[in-house]
């Protein structure tokens, strides 16, 4: 009896065959709802910030550098992976790719950053976005004062600088 | 990044043995590292095998946050085994320090406690997450992720200099609006 199960066993074991995926051999495909790492489409995105308002790991930064750029830093290294910033993306500006494959030496390898241009706000001084790509062209953002050093104008008046114009009265756009 | 892999050629011949060191993280992390071992991933074909003892242990695997009152011991851990070694930092937990980074028992990332020479995120990484990671670090592959930046377009349009202002029959004439 010992040894017919024993034969049992071995039919079962048979039956299962090779098991074993060749993974490091050959690529092994993702299924079609796995959330892997995020990906920023830097033209989609619109700079509201939704992304890095809910983000349960406080992974996505938004700063303003200046009234006319908003800066969307995703550092990756504490990113689980939820998917809440690209359910929440209105302009789909976010996707969570099949891309598993991240393992690295330099945990700043898997930053993100994007720059977006904002018009800024007369009344508060804040960036907000403006109603469609047209009205952009004419932000401070897409002019740069000095293509050399690249340099950007931080505010409407710091070109003035610290000089008398006496009565020029010099307005501003 | 290739000396190091010069080193660990040098240093890491034979079979790897791992030590499966988890320091408050939720399991997640633990069962995915344990399905590596089983026949479907079947990592000890490459001579990984897991082992009890940090003193037996090549390499060490971390899963979880430093911890508070596991940060000494996963630091003991560390210290007892033998050179050369290496960590691994699994999960977005070790990696980063997780959803709870800072709460008041989390230290934050393994990296604050001991050295980690390999990161593996995700929450929790897939099983071949684990065995790229683990190829990146014999040197079989190289690593795909880089820091990615995206900037604008800047379109040169001068701007409206003061300076620029010139004084002609009394009128006063901006020089540069011909170039523009």
């Amino acid at each position: 009896m010992l040894k017919l199960s024993k034969l049992k066993e071995a039919v079962i074991c048979l039956k299962a065959g090779k098991v074993t995926l060749p993974y490091p051999a050959a690529p092994e495909p993702v299924p079609s709802n796995f959330r892997g790492r995020p990906v920023f489409d830097p033209n989609l995105c619109i700079g509201c910030g939704g992304c890095a308002n809910n983000c349960p790991a406080r992974e996505i930064l938004i700063s303003d550098v200046c009234q006319e750029i908003r800066i969307i830093r995703y550092s990756g290294q504490r990113c689980s992976y939820c998917g809440r910033c690209a359910d929440l993306c209105p302009e789909q500006a976010i996707t969570m790719s099949g891309e598993f494959e991240t393992a690295t030496d330099n945990i700043q390898d898997l930053r993100q950053e994007l720059e977006v241009f904002m018009g800024t706000c007369q009344r508060c001084g804040r960036c907000f976005k403006n109603e469609n790509p047209l009205n952009d062209l004419i932000l401070k953002g897409y002019r740069a004062d000095d293509l050399e050093t690249n340099r950007w104008v931080h505010t409407s008046r710091s070109f003035l600088g610290e000089g008398d114009f006496g009565d020029l009265k010099i307005e501003l756009d | 990044m290739a000396m190091l892999n010069g080193l660990l050629s040098k240093a890491f011949k034979k079979s790897i043995w791992v030590y499966h060191a988890n320091s408050g993280g939720c399991n997640g992390c633990d069962i995915e590292v344990l399905n590596v071992l089983t026949p479907y991933y079947d990592v000890e074909r490459f001579g990984i095998k897991l082992v009890g003892s940090p003193r037996h242990a090549d390499v060490m695997l971390c899963q979880g946050p430093a911890s508070r009152p596991t940060a000494k011991a996963l630091l003991r851990a560390y210290e007892a085994m033998p050179q050369p070694k290496l960590v691994f930092a699994i999960g977005s937990c070790a990696c980063g320090g997780g959803i709870w980074y800072d709460t008041y028992n989390v230290i934050g990332a393994i990296d604050k406690i001991v050295p980690v020479n390999f990161y593996i995120p995700g929450c929790p990484p897939r099983p071949e997450a684990i065995v790229y990671g683990v190829a990146v670090a014999l040197g079989v592959v190289d690593k795909k992720v880089a820091p990615v930046r995206f900037k604008q377009l800047e379109f040169p349009i001068a701007r409206y200099h003061p300076q620029d202002l010139v004084e002609e029959d009394g009128m006063l004439v901006y020089s540069k609006m011909d170039h523009i």
